[in-house]
Order: C-alpha cells, then structure tokens, then sequence
C-alpha cells in the first residue's frame, strides 16, 4: 500500500479524492434536502453532448462538459419555472439527448476517441495535474458562493413562498443552485464518469442526512464520508484490479444501505417515528 | 381617517380559465380583526396570495400602504396553511424564525446581524417557546411548529398578519390558547385570519367576510345563516360557539339531516 503512495499518479488520484469530495458534499447537501437528484442526473448525463463537442472539435472535453452542464442547468432551471411542459418529461429528454448527441459527436470525430470510456465511467487513477488546478478552481467558486449566498439558499430551499415575500430573487438562487450542481457534476465526472456521477454526489449526502438534522453539519459529514468513499475505491481499485469509478460507488451505495438499516433499527428502538 | 395597510379594488382572478374570484373588492385597516370564512376551493388562499403579489390579478388592483405589493409585502406577516412545506428540512427553529428578518435586510448575501437575532429571540419568547430555539423543526408538536411559523411571521415586524387556517390541524386546546395569542397581538397590528371553521371565528373577529368566488362583507362580527347561505349557496347550520349550549337549527324542508 504505501509503495503506491510513491507514484505521482496515486497522489494526484489523492488530492482529486479530496477536492471533489468537498463540492460534493456541499452541493450534494442541497441536492438531497431539495430533493433534485433527478435533475443532476440530467445535467451529468446532458454533459456527455458536451463531452462529444470537445471531441469533434478537437478542444478539452471537460469543457465542453463545462459549458453543456452549466447551459442545460439554466435551461431546466428556467423551463421548469415557467411551468409548461411535465418537469420529469422534461429532465428525461434532456437526459437522452445529451447523451444521444454525444455519441453522435464522437462518431462524427476523425479517428479514435481515446479515454472515452474514462468520461463515460470515470478514472480518478488517471488524472493530470492541470485538472486539479480545475477542481481546485471550481470548489473555490462552490464553497465562495454557498458560503456568500447561505442565507438565501436555504430559505429558498427551505420554503420559496415564503423566500418571495421576503424579496428574496427566488428564480435567480434556484438557478444558482442548479449552476453549482453542474459545476460539481463536472468535477465528479473525472471521477466516477457522467453515468455514475448521481451516486457520489447523493449518497454520501443522504448518508449525514440520515444521521443530523442541521446543513452545515450534513455537509461536513458528506465530505469526510466523500473523502472514504473515494480512497477506499481506489484502494478496491488498485489491489483487485477493477474500475475505480465503480468501485467508488458500490462502496457508497453499500454504506448508505447499512446506515439506511441502522437509522430504522435505532428509531424502532428509541419508538420515534422514522421518516 | 388613514389609508387601508391593504387595499384590493375589483380583482378578478382565474386558473386555467376557471374563474376563482370575481371582483373582489376589499379594505384592511390598521385596526381590523377580519375573519374570511367560505368553503373550500372558495379561493381564500388565493386572495392571501394575490395581497402579497404571490400572484397577480387578471384585472383589478392590489395595494399595500398605497404601492404594488413587491413594495411593502414586507410589511405584512404571513402564517401559511399548516405543513404547506417540508418540516422534515434539516433546520432549527431560530433559523426558521431568522428568516422572517430576511425582507428587511438589503445588504447583498443578506447575512443576519445581531439585532436581527436579537428580534427573532424576542419573537420565540412571545410565542413562550424560546427554550426551543435550538430543536429541529420536525421534532416538536403540530402546536409548537405553528408557533414557530407564526413567530416567523412576527418576526418580520408586520403591520398586518395574515393566517391562512391556522388552526387546520391542532387540537382544541392548542386552538384556544392560539386564539389568544391572536387577540393579544391585535393590540398592535391587524389581523386577518381565513378560515373554513365558522364556529371558531366568530367569537374573536370584529368583521367578517364570505368568500366563494365574490366577497360579501358585514360589518360586524355576527355571522348570520343568510349570509353562509349567500356564500355556500346551500342552506348551513350555525353552531355558536360562546355559549354553553349549541345551537343546531334543522334544515327547513330537509329530513334526517
């Protein structure tokens, strides 16, 4: 174990574990209480269009992921918002579009599309030093912005009637929200790949939700259990010889299963009621 | 004679082409105690929502202290229909209450100073639950969160409280204790409470309105079986609460009812 801590690769692998697990568990908080795990699916799954365009074009497909991801949060943001078509119609359209334009963009892309299965199920075992210096760039904007916006996040999260009346620009926070969901999302997708990105960015969450009732504690928790989540799965990853992405998310998957049961067992015990 | 706090002249108001208030026309001053009382669907919440500029009116005009309602909707307390939101959010009750100091607030991230807690504190304190300032939302009784939420509504300093059924989902005894908390906080500020709960109503109000799509008001705090039956459309029976009897009038022409 600690030979590998001697590969540049590992480490790098190290601090990515880390920087991601903290836009994850702030936003992630957000994304559990508000419940629109659903609409971060979409937005992971829109980034692979994204992903394609880098390809086609020849420039960074994080990018790409980047620019598609942000776009498709305000668009589900505003759509969403003016009522109009079904909000889960439309979050599944988005999500089978994205993906359906990103594969048709790779194929449209001269010559072979290398590390596409990266973005698609993620490598945080092959991660460069110039995308730390992004993560790192893009947890900055995240923690500014929640630690800035805090107050009205969580009164528009909370209750955005009430939000209105207090003059809060309700429609203006709930698009920020979504725009730091896509940011996260883009980081994540380094890690566990735009089809397992969901899962890391709820379960750790739903897991602190599970075990406090106050945000900024839920955060911390999610972060710390983001942080295991990832080392343990690349651990997994380097002895066995499988996929870091999914590694990363069976463990978590596994862990809130056993939190899951153990929070039922305690509430049955204590006779309070479980939600 | 001062200018109403709220003023709505002939608004009318639809959804999805029904017709849900047809020229609503009605004055609320500094010192009024006004029950609104019509069956549901009658359009009672949508009245609260279109004072506070939640939503705007097909026709008509909605004032508050003389401007549009983005202007001094601050100035109004709004207490919602009972669990209309998710008590499950993991949030303390001093953070629900804070959030009422949010409209006053104009500095951008609108982050609390001390003063703002220290209203919010007093707000608790005046419900008589500043002990709970700490608990999790989700972990106190239907009584204790509606004070909570009316303790946010407070904390906005309003000129007027606007209750939409408060008293939907607590027992008896909670409802009796909150009425008096009511009548002790209309030595300061107007209220206008909106209920389906004819009984309850009455004792505590000065003026009564019926809402079923229009508005019929009276001037007093007497509700009468004709003015239920111009707003139910349909023969009521009157309980008087008050008095240590009640009284159940038959339907005329109607047997076994």
């Amino acid at each position: 174990m600690i030979e590998i801590l001697g590969y540049a690769f590992f480490r790098h692998a190290l601090a990515a574990g880390v920087l991601i697990s903290v836009a994850c568990g702030i936003i992630g908080a957000f994304v559990v209480v508000k419940k629109i795990a659903l609409i971060s699916g979409g937005i992971s799954h829109s980034a692979f269009g994204g992903i394609g365009l880098g390809y086609l074009f020849g420039f960074d497909p994080i990018l790409g992921a980047l620019g598609v991801s942000l776009a498709s949060a305000l668009g589900i943001g505003v759509a969403s918002r003016r009522g109009g078509e079904h909000e889960d119609t439309l979050i599944a359209t988005m999500w089978a579009v994205g993906m359906a334009l990103g594969i048709l963009f790779v194929s449209l892309a001269p010559g072979y599309a290398p590390d596409l299965f990266s973005y698609l199920f993620g490598n945080i075992l092959f991660i460069p030093a110039s995308d730390l210096l992004l993560m790192l760039a893009l947890d900055l904007v995240i923690v500014g912005a929640v630690y800035l916006c805090y107050n009205e996040l969580l009164a528009v999260t909370f209750d955005e009637e009430f939000a209105s009346i207090m003059n809060i620009p309700v429609q203006r926070i709930s698009l920020l929200l979504l725009c730091l969901t896509a940011l996260t999302v883009v980081m994540l997708i380094k890690a566990v790949g735009v089809i397992l990105v969901i899962a890391l960015l709820t379960l750790p969450a739903a897991i602190g939700r599970q075990h406090s009732t106050r945000l900024p504690r839920i955060m911390g928790i999610a972060i710390i259990l983001g942080v295991v989540f990832t080392f343990a799965g690349m651990w997994v990853s380097y002895l066995l010889a499988v996929p870091s992405g999914a590694s990363i998310v069976l463990i978590s998957a596994a862990c809130y299963g056993a939190s899951t049961l153990y929070t039922r067992r305690r509430h049955h015990r204590t006779g309070s009621p479980s939600r | 004679m001062t200018a109403p706090i709220i003023r709505l002249e002939d608004v009318w108001f639809s959804f999805d082409g029904t017709p849900v208030l047809e020229g609503v026309s009605l004055d609320i001053d500094e010192h009024d105690f006004l029950g609104i009382i019509g069956p549901n669907g009658g359009g009672k919440t949508t009245l609260l929502k279109l004072m506070l500029g939640l939503l705007a009116p097909d026709r008509g005009d909605v004032r508050i202290l003389g401007k549009p309602p983005e202007h001094h909707r601050t100035a109004i307390g709004y207490v919602p229909q009972y669990r209309t939101f998710d008590f499950g959010y993991p949030i303390s009750v001093i953070e629900v209450v804070l959030m009422g100091r949010l409209g006053h607030i104009h500095r951008p991230f609108r982050k609390y100073r001390p003063e703002d807690r220290r209203v919010a504190e007093e707000c608790l304190d005046a419900m008589d639950i500043g002990d709970l300032a700490d608990r999790q939302v989700d972990r106190l009784s239907g009584g204790q969160q509606q004070k909570v939420i009316l303790a946010r509504a407070l904390a906005t300093e309003p000129r007027v409280l606007l209750l939409d059924e408060p008293t939907n989902q607590v027992d008896v005894r909670t409802e009796v204790h909150f009425f008096e908390i009511l009548r002790q906080l209309h030595e300061t500020m107007a209220i206008v409470l909106v209920t389906h709960d004819i009984g309850a109503v009455s004792v505590y109000v000065d003026r009564i309105a019926c809402l079923n799509r229009r508005l019929f008001t009276h001037d007093s705090g007497e509700i009468t079986e004709q003015m239920l039956a111009e707003t139910y459309q349909c023969p009521v029976d009157l309980i008087a609460h008050g008095v240590p009897h009640r009284v159940l009038r038959e339907h005329e022409g109607e047997e076994g009812a």
